[in-house]
């Protein structure tokens, strides 16, 4: 029962992921009729705000290394610490969360320029041609992420405040130890799908968004301009995906493919939701997210073994065999 | 691209052009220096490969991002022929090529249910499964990470078991070595396969059942409402195009024996879906086109590195010659998929016909401009 609970648990952290970058492939697909592969990349972009960031205050002066008597030994002494002190050493041990200061206008940014210089081109356009350009797009962002930082993975270090683990079975008394940032991470991606959900439910800009993607004709009629707005949403969009990778840094070390391998997984989890569901993208993503980590049990890989490593596709063809349009999709969504 | 003036004999003209243009590559790729065996090969198959993608993608309409796991069933099962039974080329490539279209009608009949979008997504999935799969459980059949070898235990039983510290037998036709004639007997055994490739992509094309497939593009819903059951059509489409990958998975195997899961990821299948539409979507000799055109741009850029930047550069003053080397190099050797991501991007935009369209737009701007000169 304690080992259930415990992959659950875990399943929460990648399951938040997952749902984070399906949130931003629906809005993106509900509100511009793009099938954006891209998104992907978008994730990448987001983890690689927080690598630059930490590169950036962690620059570093070398300086004697007076413990060291033998002979002449430099150390590396960040110039943050040097002019800062103790102050310095917070600061970058804090990287990750000051990045995410960072990483909300760049994405805000790169999703603003995305969608003005190339993506609003391909709205008349077919399918096929939005799935192939988006596609080039993404090879092209990680090759360059590539150029940048090379090919190896690059460790991120949560805050010391956060590292270790917490026992979230005291309360019951079970044994649950899981580690804090998952922890983070669970309760980060809750937050902010909860923005999102309430910035599109609850603000006047989210109503006239929610009408534009109920009937986008009618609203332009009404003289509103939906066009601005929705390149608006693809900025939101690109800064959830962006901040989802961001976080999602100490637990994976970033590379340049990492948004590859998310996007793929994502694109099932959007399916499976149903396609233009943003309350189905979410609960997909965590359902997939928990399944997964049940399916590396070691009990359950006893009796079928692998099945860790399909089992999100084998729920996918099951669900889109069965229920064609995803589990919450809507009638009418890209039926043609 | 289906023109008033397509005739029979047009046909004829077509099929036998790119037959003598094949055979005589040996000759006339001599001055582009890619006359060497490996790399016509690859001509070949790829070549292969993009025209029964073609017939799904072009003719159909259906854009399938999984078609490289078809390429990697081809491979195993040739080698897995290559390591039971006898190290002769044909039984291997029939096998494997009927099992990759086996394989094929299980994967059609579960994403054909699906169009669109859904429907690239669905062979995505199904494709990174088969991938992960031979990576993980199937390992005994795949040899995983490794990849699946030849080697002087293998039973052959058609053969007969190899002499003590005999070598592997290499890969033969019926008693002629794939490397036989510097290799050239491997590009021409191919080049054959491709020319039999293209001239039933010319029969289907012409065929009722090619504008049966050409109807299901244009407008699937009106075809059903005439009464007709178009999943039949959509499955031996994606069926033959299953299998024209397995063959091309088969020669690779038949040239090379040996098969790795990594030809089944899914940039695999993005590769030549950029082949295709390179060269033209829906055309004839568009596909195959794409497929040299980018084999051949790999293996160019892909072997620059920066020195040979630094030597080709030094007419101009040292720094500027560094500089503009070092930004040149990002998009060279290791930094070749930057390029294709590019090139893949401006061809979508720009010139969502292919080089085919390229190549129709001058002709039809020099045939207007004689028109309008014959016209004075």
């Amino acid at each position: 029962m304690d080992a259930i609970l415990l992959q659950i648990l875990n399943g929460l952290d990648k399951g938040g992921a997952y749902a984070l970058i399906a949130l931003g492939l629906t809005l993106i697909f509900g509100t511009l009729g793009v099938v954006n592969f891209a998104h992907g990349a978008l994730f990448m972009l987001g983890a690689f705000c927080a690598v630059t960031v930490n590169k950036a205050i962690t620059l570093s002066a070398k300086v004697r290394d007076e413990s060291v008597t033998f002979f002449e030994a430099y150390k590396d002494v960040p110039y943050l610490e040097m002019w800062l002190g103790e102050t310095g050493s917070l600061i970058i041990n804090w990287s990750i969360p000051i990045s995410l200061l960072v990483a909300i206008p760049v994405m805000l940014g790169i999703g603003l320029a995305m969608e003005r210089g190339l993506i609003r081109h391909f709205y008349k356009r077919p399918h096929a041609d939005q799935i192939l350009v988006t596609f080039g797009l993404a090879i092209v962002l990680q090759e360059i992420i590539k150029a940048f930082y090379g090919a190896n993975p690059i460790p991120q270090t949560a805050p010391d405040f956060f590292s270790g683990t917490v026992n979230l079975g005291a309360l019951i008394g079970m044994d649950l130890t899981y580690p804090t940032w998952r922890l983070v991470y669970f309760i980060f991606s809750m937050g902010i799908i909860a923005a999102v959900f309430s910035f599109l439910q609850f603000t006047t800009f989210g109503m006239v968004v929610r009408a534009g993607m109920a009937d986008r004709e009618t609203v332009q009629l009404l003289g509103i301009n939906i066009t601005k707005r929705f390149s608006t949403v693809f900025g939101i969009a690109a800064v959830v995906s962006g901040l989802a990778g961001l976080m999602y840094t100490p637990i994976l070390p970033p590379d340049y493919h990492m948004g590859m391998d998310f996007l793929v997984l994502s694109f099932v989890v959007v399916v499976v939701g149903g396609m233009g569901s943003l309350p189905g993208a979410v609960a997909a993503g965590f359902l997939l997210g928990i399944l997964q980590s049940l399916a590396s049990m070691t009990e359950v890989k006893e009796i079928f073994p692998g099945i860790d490593q399909i089992i999100i596709y084998l729920i996918a063809m099951i669900v889109l065999l069965v229920r064609p349009r995803g589990l919450m999709g809507r009638k009418g969504v890209m039926e043609d | 691209m289906a023109k008033s003036t397509v005739t029979p004999r047009s046909d004829l003209t077509l099929f036998l052009g790119f037959t003598l243009v094949v055979l005589a590559m040996p000759i006339w790729l001599q001055p582009f220096g890619a006359a060497y065996p490996d790399l016509m090969q690859k001509f070949a198959i790829f070549g292969l490969f993009a025209i029964g993608f073609n017939i799904l993608f072009g003719q159909t309409g259906y854009l399938s991002f999984g078609h490289a796991a078809f390429i990697g069933v081809g491979s195993y099962a040739t080698v897995w022929i290559f390591k039971l039974m006898t190290m002769n080329v044909i039984p291997a490539i029939i096998f494997g090529t009927l099992v990759a279209g086996i394989f094929s009608l299980v994967i059609g009949f579960i994403c054909l249910r699906r169009t669109g979008i859904y429907f690239s997504i669905l062979t995505l999935a199904l494709a990174q499964m088969s991938y992960n799969l031979a990576y993980s459980v199937l390992t005994p059949i795949t040899q995983g990470e490794t990849g699946l070898q030849l080697s002087t235990k293998d039973m052959r039983l058609l053969d007969g078991a190899v002499a003590d510290g005999a070598g592997i037998p290499p890969t033969n036709f019926f008693g002629i070595e794939m490397s036989a004639w510097d290799g050239l007997f491997g590009f021409y055994f191919c080049a054959f396969f491709l020319i039999v490739g293209f001239y039933i992509s010319i029969r289907i094309t012409r065929s009722s059942f090619g504008s049966m497939l050409r109807g299901i593009k244009t407008n699937q819903t009106r075809m059903m409402y005439t009464g007709l059951n178009t999943r039949p059509y959509k499955l031996a489409a994606f069926v033959i195009s299953g299998m024209y990958a397995g063959l091309a998975g088969c020669l690779m195997a038949a040239v090379d024996p040996l098969a790795g899961a990594e030809r089944m990821q899914w940039t695999a299948s993005g590769e030549v879906v950029l082949m295709t539409i390179l060269g033209g979507i829906g055309t004839l000799v568009g596909p195959v086109i794409g497929a040299a055109v980018i084999k051949y741009a790999e293996n160019i850029f892909s072997a620059i590195d920066k020195s040979v930047l630094v030597d080709l550069f030094s007419f101009l003053p040292d720094t500027l010659g560094t500089f503009i080397a070092s930004v040149v190099s990002l998009f060279v050797g290791k930094g070749w998929h930057l390029t294709l991501g590019l090139l893949f991007m401006l061809v979508v935009i720009f010139l969502p016909g292919g080089i085919m369209e390229g190549v129709e737009r001058i002709k039809r701007r020099f045939f207007v401009k004689s028109r309008a000169d014959s016209a004075e």
